[in-house]
């Protein structure tokens, strides 16, 4: 999908590309025929306040928000639904236009209850936002305000019409992009509301999805109901660990937990959304049973906590000491640790990996969007790097081989295999109880929302997670570990940055080729070969 | 006098000739009245023969806008695409009922109408969409269309001209908004009944996305007459000073008058003698106070102001209103003006389509205060917020709806101010407190609860 164009491509040389000058707020802009005002007027910096619109949906043209004032037009016109042309003067912040914005907002206060203290959203509320901005500060409205009862939507989604401002985001994503038409506007006038269709609820894998697209708090998520002010969270830019998509999120974390996951836009890959199961995949990501110190095996046959140092170099003699080693890797690991596992594996060493997987859910009006069938970041990735995909990876222990354990879950693979294992090493979050009688060391490392790294998408795709939050105990980011124990096992210097792994595995990896860590940036880049890997979809 | 009543004198029958005729309604009735020559001979004319008829005659729409017919027919090209005329038969403005007694009593005249105009656009579909209440009308167009179509007037071979003309009739399910002509498109395609952003207008991308006229039931009848008797005799009804407005008019007339009814008379009409001497004035003695002289989306004018206006589209211009759909409404001097503009808000309160925010909002708060004003619970200053919520709810939403609640509230509001200010004084000694927030309750529903 992203292979460069071909020069044995026929060459029809396209029409120069025509282009449309225009004025907005007197900076001079230029875009291509068709585009709307209110796009262009983002090119030139400039925001015109808007509800309805939204770039992932058809126009709707409705809250009358965007009105502009267009030299030479008779009336405002709306932003979003106006194409621009030659020569237009447009002007956003004049006193028409703020005089219009501030009418709509009164009028979308009227029947609002105003309840921001109790509000999700707020903080986060476009409403709130342009209230504040540009609205009146005070109301005269003096009748009863409308109320009807909150609704429950099914799936994730709490209905809240009081504070409903009918922009039919959410009926225009379930409708169009969902494809999925459960919603509605019933009823007209000052009674309308956002209505579900008889005996439908919310249910789509993707229908979480109208939680964020809603500008005020009228949907919200039951699983951040009241769980946390919009400010005081911390957001970090991540990938969803859900499935092999890759979509792009935001890890948003309140006093180090990880409280919401929301989609962060890249239309190279999950345009503006994230599905259900990806916004409810991080709860893991808090969990409290962790290795959080290093363990080597006392005198006992019991593991003891121990310095790094001891650790590493037990860790390191004793895969050094192997007379073959398996490395069952996790494929929710990064591409750095896969990378330095394929290092410390060696050439003789095996490395196997399985993954979890689940019914596929396309998002019918997105191109090339699905939570995939694989549940995990970076099957790709860990192909990539040498790794063999198994059912039952155990399998590949021959009797006497020393097992490296990389953060792999060992739930639904078949145990008494492990028998075969001589020595086993731990590298990971936690400890499976299953090995701590059999555990010669275990490494703790962070969780990928306490270290940063990148992961390779189904279709190729690099792309970078950062940190969202502090680790527990002694826990080391992955690559670091992993870095030491090669060191100590003699094979390459430990780097000193993640972005020092990827640098090495870019020059290793012919695939990588070309691609730096800086370079990646937030929306990730493909790998050379990134043909559409056929069949793991 | 205009039906039921008998004839008045000055009127010019063209549309109502047959009113009240019920042999009129058949097809033998109809064709034995002079009925399917405009047809036949439109047939026979080239499509843009049939614009430039219509275009000369100086036809304007009869819907309320008043676009020329012939220059909207002219939009229509021979394109290859499909083409579909819509006959907007939503007659629900308030004081309106000029189309419902052209499909009862002439529905002929309507399919011939459609038919002609769906030749001259170059289409072979046609919808004629009736307001669901219109429970009789649609009977009578539905089986006017049939016999049509027995006699193989429509169909694939109209009128043996191998030409294919097809008429569907569409009942509405009882939305104001449907009358409006997006809202009426997306009604017939089976969507919610909301007005559509334009651009794209419906000669480029209107019914099913392509390339749609859309008319009123008045115009298009209108339109039969103009293509069997010619441009000329179109011409030479109305104003000798006014060549804009053009041919004979509906008038629906009810309201505190002594003759409500359904008046024709040529456009550029004294206002003054069709109130007084063709209406017979308000009832009982009584003296007129007001009048909205063009549906209830058009400005309130006073009796005062009535008397120098001529019924035409620039002179009901002149003196600040439209003609409209020409449903003219009259209030004699036992009116109580806030409450009828009241009554007017809370239909559009009650119709308004719910997409854009001032008009969803504004509709409704105007009722309410304005319902308020009539409790006896009003301020002063609440005359102020209503114009300006006026002012907010004009000229910025995606259809003229909420224009329409605005203009005659503020039109009212000016002109009989004192009343309002009668309401609000009366109770000066009781501020008005607002009530504590939500209720959720209305006043009518806590005030009856036991």
């Amino acid at each position: 999908m992203t292979a460069p164009a071909s020069p044995a491509a026929p060459a029809s040389p396209p029409p120069p590309p025509s282009t449309v000058r225009l004025t907005i707020e007197g900076i001079p802009v230029e875009v291509p025929p068709g585009t709307s005002i209110l796009e262009a007027a983002k090119q030139a910096g400039v925001l015109v306040p808007h509800y309805c619109y939204h770039p992932g949906l058809p126009v709707a043209g409705v809250c009358r928000m965007c009105l502009v004032d267009v030299e030479k037009f008779p009336k405002l016109a709306p932003a979003c639904a106006t194409a621009v042309a030659d020569g237009q003067v447009v002007h956003v912040h004049n006193e028409k236009a703020k005089k219009a914005r501030e009418g709509v907002l009164e009028f979308l206060l009227i029947n609002h209850p105003l309840d921001c203290p109790i509000c999700d959203q707020a903080g986060e509320c476009e409403l709130q936002d342009y209230t504040f901005q540009e609205g009146r500060a005070d109301s005269r409205y003096r009748e009863p305000k409308r109320f009807n009862p909150v609704e429950d939507f099914g799936g994730d989604v709490l209905y809240v019409p009081n504070r409903c401002i009918l922009c039919t985001r959410c009926v225009r994503f379930m409708s169009d992009v969902a494809q999925d038409p459960v919603l509605n506007v019933s009823e007209r006038g000052d009674r309308a509301f956002i209505g579900k269709a008889e005996g439908h609820d919310l249910t789509h894998a993707w229908a979480g999805n109208v939680v964020d697209l809603c500008p005020v708090g009228a949907l919200l998520s039951k699983d951040f109901l009241n769980k946390a002010r919009a400010w005081e969270l911390d957001r970090s830019a991540s990938v969803c660990t859900g499935c092999s998509q890759g979509c792009n999120v935001v890890l948003e974390t309140r006093d180090n937990v990880v409280v919401r996951v929301k989609p962060r836009s890249n239309t190279a890959v999950n345009q503006y959304y994230a599905c259900e199961t990806g916004r409810l995949h991080y709860r893991w990501m808090n969990r409290r049973d962790r290795l959080e110190v290093p363990l080597v095996r006392g005198e006992a046959g019991v593991p003891m906590p121990a310095a790094w140092e001891q650790a590493i170099a037990a860790a390191a003699r004793t895969l050094a000491a192997a007379p073959r080693l398996v490395v069952l890797a996790s494929a929710g690991l990064s591409n750095e640790a896969l990378y330095l596992l394929s290092r410390i594996r060696g050439p003789g060493g095996e490395g196997v990996f399985r993954v979890e997987t689940g019914p596929e859910a396309p998002l019918a009006g997105a191109p090339d969007l699905a939570l995939r069938a694989d549940r995990a970041p970076n099957g790709r990735g860990a192909e990539l790097m040498g790794f063999a995909r198994h059912d039952q990876p155990l399998a590949a222990l021959q009797a006497g081989d020393t097992l490296l354990v990389a953060d792999h879950d060992l739930a639904g693979l078949d145990l008494a295999a492990l028998d075969r294992a001589g020595e086993i090493v731990v590298i990971g979050t936690t400890l499976p109880g299953e090995l701590v009688s059999r555990v010669a060391v275990a490494l703790p490392t962070c969780n990928v929302a306490e270290e940063e790294g990148t992961f390779t998408n189904l279709r190729g795709r690099v792309q970078r997670f950062l940190q969202a939050k502090a680790a527990p105990g002694e826990a080391r980011p992955t690559w670091s570990v992993l870095g030491d124990v090669a060191e100590a096992m003699g094979r390459g210097r430990a780097p000193m940055l993640p972005a020092d792994v990827f640098a090495a595995l870019a020059g290793d990896h012919p695939a990588f080729g070309g691609l730096t860590y800086a370079g990646l940036g937030l929306r990730g880049l493909p790998v050379l070969d990134a043909a559409p890997a056929g069949g793991t979809s | 006098m205009g039906y039921p009543h008998p004839r008045h004198p000055r009127e010019t029958p063209v549309l109502s000739e047959h009113f009240g005729d019920p042999a009129a309604r058949t097809l033998a009735g109809w064709k034995a009245r002079g009925g399917y020559q405009a047809l036949e001979q439109a047939l026979a004319m080239d499509p843009v023969a049939v614009q430039n008829v219509v275009k000369d005659s100086g036809l304007r729409g009869r819907g309320g806008a008043g676009f020329p017919a012939g220059i909207k027919w002219s939009f229509m090209k021979p394109d290859g695409k499909p083409h579909y005329l819509c006959c907007n038969g939503d007659e629900s403005e308030p004081g309106t009922f000029k189309d419902r007694e052209i499909m009862r009593w002439t529905p002929h005249a309507l399919v011939e109408g459609v038919a002609t105009a769906m030749h001259a656009i170059y289409a072979e579909t046609g919808y004629i969409y009736i307001r669901g209440e219109f429970t009789e009308p649609l009977e009578a167009v539905t089986a006017a269309v049939r016999e049509a179509y027995a006699a193989g007037i429509l169909g694939a071979n109209a009128m043996g001209t191998g030409r294919r003309l097809d008429i569907h009739v569409h009942k509405g399910a009882g939305a104001y908004i449907c009358g409006e002509e997006t809202a009426l498109m997306n009604s017939l395609e089976g969507k919610r009944g909301n007005p559509r952003i334009k651009p794209p207008f419906p000669a480029v991308a209107g019914l099913f996305g392509k390339p749609t006229t859309i008319n009123n039931v008045e115009t298009l009848t209108a339109a039969a007459h103009v293509v069997r008797r010619g441009a000329e005799w179109y011409k030479a009804m109305g104003r000798p000073d006014n060549p804009k407005s053009t041919g004979t008019k509906l008038f629906s007339v009810c309201g505190n008058v002594a003759r409500p009814g359904n008046y024709e008379v040529t456009l550029g009409f004294p206002f003054k003698d069709f109130l007084w001497e063709l209406c017979g004035g308000a009832p009982d003695g009584r003296r007129i106070k007001a009048v909205i002289p063009g549906g209830s989306s058009v400005p309130i004018l006073t009796a005062e102001e009535c008397e120098a206006v001529f019924m035409d589209y620039e002179g009901m211009a002149a003196a600040g209103t439209l003609l409209g759909s020409g449903g003219v409404i009259v209030f004699d001097d036992t009116a109580d003006m806030p409450r009828q503009i009241a009554r007017l808000a809370r239909f559009y309160a009650h119709e308004s389509c719910a997409q854009c925010s001032q008009c969803r909002e504004g509709t409704a708060w105007t009722t309410r205060i304005l319902e308020r004003i009539c409790r006896g619970e009003g301020s002063f200053e609440d005359l102020d917020t209503l114009l300006e919520i006026g002012e907010q709810m004009s000229g910025k939403t995606i259809c003229v709806l909420s224009d329409s609640c605005a203009t005659p509230v503020a039109s009212g509001l000016r002109k009989f101010r004192h009343e309002f200010e009668a309401k609000i004084g009366r109770k000066q000694g009781k501020a008005f407190v607002p009530s504590a927030y939500p209720t959720g309750l209305t006043p009518a529903a806590a005030g009856s609860a036991p």
